[in-house]
């Protein structure tokens, strides 16, 4: 950890492509920074919350996504650099706020990074593909490659957020934000202290309401151009080679890497055209590399937004252009060093051969909850006592686990918070009984909302709040529930482990809330009692309103950890 | 010197992130470019975990492509299986002789082997695990142990003072003497 904050111009050191990012924004003297954590994000949060007090950057685990950009947007309104971050989902949670954002534009420089996780390594609820963003928020895109790059896109994400006003997206991707490599150092910005901004009264460009929300729109889309010109002159857009001959080569992200491997192994030497800005493209510099090819070869991961985006733009330079893609490439998945390698000798008649192919098994081990887990005995209990026949709604997180064996307990899982808004629609449409499982972090993010909708709108579901004091999944943050925010840091102080309780004030207990939102049944147990599970679940299955029991339970690797 | 490419697989908590950082770090002493890429979240939680390591003049994919693992480090032997998708009948194979159940049909030593011995001819099961728990009582350091038999062998073009020097980075002041002397462990067991 100490590692990252050298400061030592010229060194060169390993850096995962997460810490790149810390270190990049260290680089570029971010004031403020916030995030709800989220794989393959979640370790920038991680290094910021244990650096932070050394090195005078304000940070903050927020309880959602949405409150996360929020908090960025008022710092930036208040002149602060301000880093957001999250994964891939997180930015479908914050989008509400995000296309205003896009219109009024930043104050002091604002970066967004957001982490895609195509083949869903640790990702349930679907393979997002975070780009189509730009369709609905017009934001600038950049797309870093590996752990040098993302340090480099992060400053350069604030240099242009700083001349254009608009904050600047740093898409990722796992094997980028989970890529190790060497980084060469630059000087970083250390402040004794968290630095005060400013909020200057601004109506005209801080309050999107008609009619003004129109000139703003008109205001965003000529700044897009402006740096669409930025874009075109950007050195990040780059075409490695000539730029005509039979087939050249349009690429960026991971996938640039891929095609310097197919390259060597494949002993060719093809035009690329290395991409570093997703949006705005640099339409007349593609223009220019596809008009004199005979094919183009698109290698992007997931949907084929940059294939469309050329297919478009050769109707102008060079129609007769043979455009590849996603017609040789999977649209789901990750794409793999060998995919590329196979695309590109098709393409060029090359022969390449792997080896031993012929081998039939494959053994994987199921992931599973930890020894000592709290959720083993709630599942096995809960399973057991329910009824046939009894709905069960999953959650995001560790409790995820619940719906592969020797569980198999779930028939639904969706996004985080909906276990309990899927069981209020399904309670209301059938007479069914429905249980819900819910994380206590996730109850905090979206949770909230969709409980008090059960209770208001009269459905019976019982809902059950797992709370192992912490944010497990992700590597253990900390969240309203578990923690006191004292000076700069988070002091565990959770209702499971009262004998930690070492300051004054205590956190914000789920169960206040849960009588708030106005629930009358409501049981507290011990996760390690299944007598406990039982008897709260026997009492509680058949009541005609929404009954709530929170099972707690520290979870097993914290406990560890806190020994 | 050409390139070189390790797998790390096992199941999640074994230790192969550490690992990953002590080879990749030696990597970087001895001026070779280095790439890594490793998966974290949920996945750990007792499940299939791998890692790729790729070091060389200069490395592009942080992925080791299909066919293409000089070295396969397996610290759960069924997860040997899994490597297959890396190997070449050039690949080493240096597997942990320990097994924790996959919760689907699971595979006996001598199915594994047999199975392996069709695509490699190089294939060692070594009971790092054992080992480490006789010498130290605990063996949460067997990928260590393997490392160390890697070294020792010559599996791995790396000194094993890099090795040393990158432990020594990379291993809290706490677990050091444990993780040198088990790296040195294994010139004991192999003389």
């Amino acid at each position: 950890m100490e590692e990252i904050l050298k400061n030592n111009p010229g060194e060169k050191i390993i850096l995962l492509g997460n810490e790149a990012i810390v270190r990049g924004a260290l680089e570029s003297g971010v004031n403020f920074v916030s995030t709800y954590p989220g794989t393959p994000a979640s370790e920038i949060g991680n290094i910021f919350s244990q650096i932070t007090k050394k090195i005078g950057v304000y940070f903050e685990f927020s309880t959602n996504e949405k409150v996360a950009l929020e908090a960025g947007i008022g710092a930036s309104f208040s002149g602060l650099k301000t880093l957001v971050v999250m994964k891939s989902f997180g930015l479908n949670v914050a989008l509400d706020s995000l296309l205003p954002l896009a219109y009024t534009g930043s104050k002091g420089p604002m970066v967004l990074i957001v982490a895609d996780d195509p083949n869903c390594w640790s990702s349930a609820q679907s393979e997002e593909n975070s780009r189509a963003f730009v369709y609905l928020s017009h934001i600038p895109v950049l797309e870093p490659s590996d752990p040098q790059e993302c340090k480099d896109f992060t400053k350069l994400g604030f240099e242009m957020s700083e001349k254009f006003k608009i904050p600047v997206i740093i898409r990722t991707t796992t094997r980028v934000a989970h890529q190790s490599a060497p980084v060469i150092l630059e000087k970083i910005q250390r402040k004794s202290k968290i630095q005060k901004g400013l909020f200057v009264k601004d109506k005209k460009r801080f309050v999107t309401m008609p009619p003004r929300v129109l000139e703003m729109k008109k205001e965003l889309l000529e700044k897009i151009e402006k740096i669409r010109e930025f874009s075109e002159k950007s050195l990040i857009n780059n075409v490695n080679g000539q730029s005509w001959g039979e087939l050249g080569i349009i690429t960026s992200g991971v996938s640039y890497l891929y095609v310097k491997e197919a390259l060597k192994e494949l002993n060719l030497s093809l035009p690329i055209f290395k991409l570093g800005f997703f949006h705005p493209l640099p339409e007349k510099k593609i223009q220019n590399f596809i008009k004199n090819f005979k094919k183009v070869l698109i290698i992007e991961e997931l949907e084929p937004y940059l294939e469309k985006e050329i297919e478009r733009l050769a109707k102008n330079s060079n129609p007769k252009i043979q455009i590849f893609g996603k017609n040789i490439l999977s649209e789901t998945g990750e794409l793999r060093p060998e995919d590329v390698i196979l695309a590109i000798a098709k393409l060029t008649n090359a022969t390449y051969k792997i080896q031993n192919t012929k081998y039939k098994i494959q053994r994987k081990h199921l992931p599973r909850f930890c020894p000592g887990c709290p959720y083993w005995s709630v599942f096995t209990a809960v399973k057991k006592l329910a009824p046939k026949n009894t709905i069960f709604g999953g959650d995001i997180g560790c409790y995820m686990l619940g719906s592969i064996s020797p569980h198999n307990l779930y028939d639904y899982l969706s996004s985080m918070g909906s276990s309990v808004g899927i069981a209020h629609g399904i309670k209301k449409s059938t007479n069914q009984r429905v249980i819900a499982f819910i994380g206590d972090s996730t109850f905090f993010h979206a949770g909230i909302p969709a409980l008090i909708n059960t209770v208001f709108n009269k459905s019976n579901p019982l809902i059950i709040i797992l709370d192992n004091g912490t944010t497990a999944m992700t590597g253990h943050q900390p969240h309203p529930g578990t923690s006191v925010r004292t000076d700069s840091e988070y002091k565990f102080e959770w209702e499971g482990y009262p004998k930690n309780l070492k300051t004054k004030e205590s956190p914000i207990k789920i169960e206040d809330i849960v009588r708030a939102c106005g629930v009358k049944n409501l049981k507290m147990v011990n996760s390690f009692n299944p007598k406990e599970m039982v008897k709260a679940v026997r009492k509680l299955l058949s009541k005609k309103e929404t009954s709530v029991i929170i099972a707690r339970g520290m979870c097993a690797l914290l406990a560890k950890s806190l020994k | 010197m050409r390139e070189f490419n390790i797998i790390i697989n096992g199941v999640g908590g074994q230790g192969l992130i550490t690992l990953l950082k002590i080879i990749s770090e030696a990597a970087l002493i001895e001026k070779h470019d280095v790439r890594t890429s490793e998966l974290h979240g949920l996945s750990q939680r007792g499940g299939s975990v791998e890692v790729h390591i790729r070091f060389d003049k200069k490395v592009w994919s942080p992925l080791v492509s299909q066919g293409k693992a000089d070295l396969i480090l397996s610290l759960e032997s069924q997860e040997a299986l899994s490597g297959l998708y890396y190997s070449s009948p050039k690949t080493i194979f240096l597997i942990n002789r320990y097994q924790t159940p996959t919760f689907l049909k699971d595979f006996s030593e001598k199915e594994i082997l047999r199975n392996l011995k069709k695509f490699s001819k190089k294939i060692y099961l070594i009971p790092a695990s054992k080992i480490c728990q006789k010498e130290f009582a605990t063996d949460v350091v067997a990928g260590i142990y393997l490392l160390g038999y890697a070294v020792l062998k010559g599996f791995l073009s790396l000194t094993p003072n890099s090795i040393i020097s990158a432990i020594k980075k990379i291993i809290p002041e706490k677990y050091l003497d444990l993780n040198i002397k088990t790296f040195e462990l294994a010139k004991k067991y192999e003389r």
